[in-house]
C-alpha cells in the first residue's frame, strides 16, 4: 500500500472532490433509470391512449383484426392469478417462517433456510418448463377432475378441463413467492425482542400461544409488508405464468379456464405485433403493470422500513 | 393447578406444531421435484455435443446449445461491464457520502427498481436501443441486463460497506490519508469479498432472466458474429424449445434447464460458502 501522508497539504484535495462527484453521478443514475422507464413507456403508449382513452382499462374487446385492443382481461388475469398465489402462499410461508424461527431444531435451521433461499434463485423459465411438462398434466389428470366432481357446484370449479389454466398459474406463482415471503417473515420474526416471548412463557402460555400472542401480533406489520412484497413479485412475473396459463384473453370466473396476464400478453404478442396500434396497446398495458407494481412495492418498502427491528431488512 | 381447558390448549399446541412442520416440508418439495425432473429428463442429453454444437433443424436428432451457452456468457460480460462500475461506485456514494434525504430517496428508488417487472425493462430498452438501431442485438441484450444489475449491486455494496467498522476510516483519516484513498484502499479493500459476493449474486439473477431478452437479444439459431446481431441465450433457447411441439427439442430444453440451474445454484451456493466465516450461523 502506498499511502502518502499529507502533512504538507491542508484543505480538501482534488482527488476528494473528483471521487465524490464520480460516485454521486453513479448513484444518481438510479433516478435516470426511473425517469427513462417512465418516459419510454409513456411515449410508447401515446398512440393507444389517444385512441382508446380510459375505456382501454375497462372494456374486454380484444380484436386484432379490427385493430381494437383493451386491458381488462389482462388486468383480471394478473389480479386473479396473484390472488390465488397469495391465498396459497401466505399461510404456508408464515407457518414455515414460524417453524424456522421457533420450532425447528437448531441444527436444522440454517440448512433449511439456505435451501428455501435457493428456491428463490431458480430462474422463472425453469419453473415454467417444469410447470408445462409436469405440473399441468398432473393438474389435468388428477387435481382438476377431483375438484370438479367435489366442488363443481361452485362456478369457480366449473368448465372444461383444458390443462393450462388460471389455477396452474396461481400455483406456480405461489411456488415462486413462497421463498420471498418466508425469508422476509423469518427476518421479521427473528427481530421480535426475546422479552416478549419470555413474558408470555412466564404467564403460562403454551408454545403455540407464545408464538400467536407475543410474536405474530408484534410482527403483524412486518409480516404484512412481506406479503405485499410477495404480491409485488407475483404481479410482474412473466415466463412461468406465460407457459402455464393458456394465453386466452377472456374473463371467465372459473379456475379451470385459460386466461392471460398483462405480462404474458406482452411476452407473447410484442415481437409479432404487426400494427403500430398493437405495439402501443402493449406499451400501455406495460405502463399499467409498471404503475401497479411500483405502488405495491412502495407500500411494501414503507411497511418493512417503518416496522421497528434491527433484523428487518427487505430482501428481493 | 392446571387451567380447566389445558387439554384443549395442549392439543392446539401440538396441532400447530405439526402444521408448521408440514408447511416447511411443503415449501421444500417443489425444489426437490424440479431438481428430480431436471435430472431425470435432462441428464441423459448432456454430452460434449450439447455444449459445442449448434441447434439442428427439426427432424435431425442431436445438435446442442453451444451458441446459447456462449450467448449467455457474452451477455453476462456486457452486463457486468455496465452494472459493476455504476453499481459499486453508486453504493460507495450511498455508504460514504451524501446527505440523509438524498440517500433515502436513492435507496427507495433503487428498491423500487428492483421490483420493476423484468418484461418492462425489456420493452423500455426495445424502445431505447432496438428501434433506433433498426434491429435486435446482443448489445441491447447486454444493456438491459446491465441496467437490471445496477440497483441490485448498488444496494448490496452499500450494505457491505456499512459493515466496515468506523474505526478503520477514522484511523486512516487520523493519519492524514485523503478521504478518497481511505475509501478506495482501505474500506473497499476490506469489504471486497462482500462486494464480489453481491456482484456474483446479481449476475446469477440476471443469467436466468428471459423476458427482457425476448425484445432485445431476440435469440439466434447460429453463432452471433458480432455484437450488433441478435444473440442466443440459454433461458431464451429453453423457452423457445419448451413451447415448441417437438419431442427432441423438449429433451434439449430439459438439458439446457439443468445446465442453467446448476450454473445459478453453483454461484449461489459458492457465494454462501465464501461468506460463511464473515457471518456467524444464524439461529
Amino acid at each position: 500500500m502506498n499511502l502518502k501522508t499529507t502533512a504538507a497539504k491542508t484543505g480538501p484535495h482534488f482527488g476528494d472532490s473528483a471521487f465524490k462527484w464520480l460516485t454521486l453521478c453513479m448513484a444518481l443514475s438510479i433516478f435516470v433509470l426511473v425517469a427513462l422507464i417512465g418516459f419510454e413507456l409513456a411515449s410508447g403508449s401515446k398512440l393507444a391512449m389517444h385512441k382508446f382513452g380510459w375505456h382501454f382499462l375497462t372494456t374486454s374487446n380484444w380484436d386484432p383484426g379490427n385493430d381494437v385492443y383493451c386491458a381488462a382481461p389482462f388486468i383480471f388475469g394478473t389480479l386473479v392469478s396473484s390472488l390465488i398465489a397469495l391465498v396459497i402462499a401466505v399461510p404456508i410461508s408464515i407457518a414455515t417462517a414460524v417453524y424456522l424461527t421457533e420450532l425447528a431444531p437448531q441444527w436444522l435451521r440454517q440448512p433449511l433456510t439456505m435451501f428455501i433461499e435457493l428456491l428463490a434463485a431458480v430462474p422463472s423459465v425453469i419453473l415454467g418448463l417444469w410447470g408445462i411438462f409436469v405440473m399441468v398434466p398432473w393438474l389435468h389428470n388428477h387435481l382438476v377432475p377431483v375438484l370438479g366432481k367435489s366442488l363443481g357446484f361452485l362456478p369457480l370449479f366449473q368448465g372444461p378441463n383444458y390443462g393450462p389454466c388460471m389455477l396452474a398459474a396461481g400455483i406456480i406463482l405461489a411456488i415462486m413467492i413462497i421463498p420471498i415471503i418466508t425469508s422476509v417473515s423469518r427476518e421479521i420474526l427473528r427481530s421480535v425482542p426475546g422479552l416478549q416471548r419470555e413474558a408470555a412463557y412466564a404467564l403460562g402460555a403454551t408454545r403455540w400461544e407464545v408464538t400467536r400472542i407475543a410474536v405474530l401480533s408484534y410482527a403483524k406489520k412486518g409480516i404484512f409488508g412481506a406479503v405485499i412484497l410477495g404480491l409485488g413479485r407475483a404481479l410482474g412475473e412473466t415466463m412461468a405464468v406465460t407457459m402455464v396459463i393458456g394465453n386466452i384473453p377472456q374473463i371467465v370466473p372459473s379456475l379451470f379456464a385459460p386466461a392471460s396476464t398483462q405480462a404474458s400478453v406482452i411476452a407473447n404478442e410484442f415481437n409479432e405485433a404487426t400494427s403500430a396500434m398493437l405495439t402501443s396497446a402493449l406499451f400501455e398495458i406495460g405502463l399499467v403493470l409498471l404503475g401497479v407494481t411500483v405502488i405495491v412495492n412502495a407500500l411494501a418498502q414503507l411497511l418493512l422500513k417503518t416496522f421497528a427491528g434491527p433484523g428487518a431488512k427487505p430482501q428481493q | 393447578m392446571t387451567a380447566p381447558n389445558h387439554r384443549w390448549r395442549n392439543f392446539k399446541n401440538v396441532l400447530m406444531q405439526i402444521i408448521a412442520f408440514s408447511c416447511a416440508i411443503l415449501v421444500v418439495t417443489p425444489l426437490v421435484l424440479v431438481f428430480y425432473h431436471l435430472a431425470k429428463l435432462g441428464f441423459s442429453s448432456i454430452n460434449v455435443a450439447f455444449f459445442t454444437q449448434l441447434p439442428k433443424p427439426v427432424g435431425e436428432l442431436g445438435g446442442g446449445m453451444g451458441n446459447a451457452i456462449a450467448g449467455t456468457f457474452t451477455l453476462l460480460a456486457q452486463a457486468a461491464i455496465i452494472g459493476v462500475p455504476v453499481g459499486v461506485l453508486g453504493g460507495v456514494f450511498l455508504s460514504e457520502y451524501g446527505g440523509t434525504r438524498l440517500n433515502w430517496a436513492i435507496r427507495f428508488a433503487a428498491d423500487i427498481l428492483n421490483g420493476v417487472p423484468s418484461i418492462t425493462w425489456g420493452i423500455v430498452v426495445y424502445a431505447l436501443l432496438v428501434v433506433p438501431m433498426h434491429g435486435y442485438s446482443a448489445l441491447a441484450g447486454g444493456f438491459v441486463l446491465g441496467m437490471m444489475m445496477i440497483p441490485l449491486v448498488m444496494r448490496t455494496t452499500e450494505e457491505v460497506l456499512q459493515l466496515v467498522p468506523a474505526s478503520y476510516r477514522e484511523a486512516a483519516l487520523a493519519l492524514g490519508i485523503a478521504k478518497w484513498k481511505t475509501i478506495v484502499q482501505i474500506v473497499i479493500r476490506t469489504a471486497l469479498k462482500g462486494i464480489v459476493t453481491g456482484v456474483l449474486l446479481a449476475l446469477a439473477r440476471v443469467a436466468g432472466e428471459t423476458a427482457p431478452l425476448l425484445f432485445t437479444a431476440l435469440g439466434n439459431q447460429f453463432w452471433a458474429r458480432n455484437l450488433t446481431e441478435p444473440i442466443s441465450a440459454l433461458p431464451l433457447q429453453i423457452f423457445a424449445y419448451a413451447i415448441s411441439p417437438y419431442d427432441d427439442w423438449h429433451r434439449q430444453a430439459w438439458a439446457g434447464a439443468l445446465v442453467l440451474l446448476l450454473f445459478v445454484l453453483a454461484i449461489n451456493i459458492g457465494v454462501r460458502f465464501l461468506t460463511r466465516d464473515r457471518f456467524q450461523p444464524k439461529t
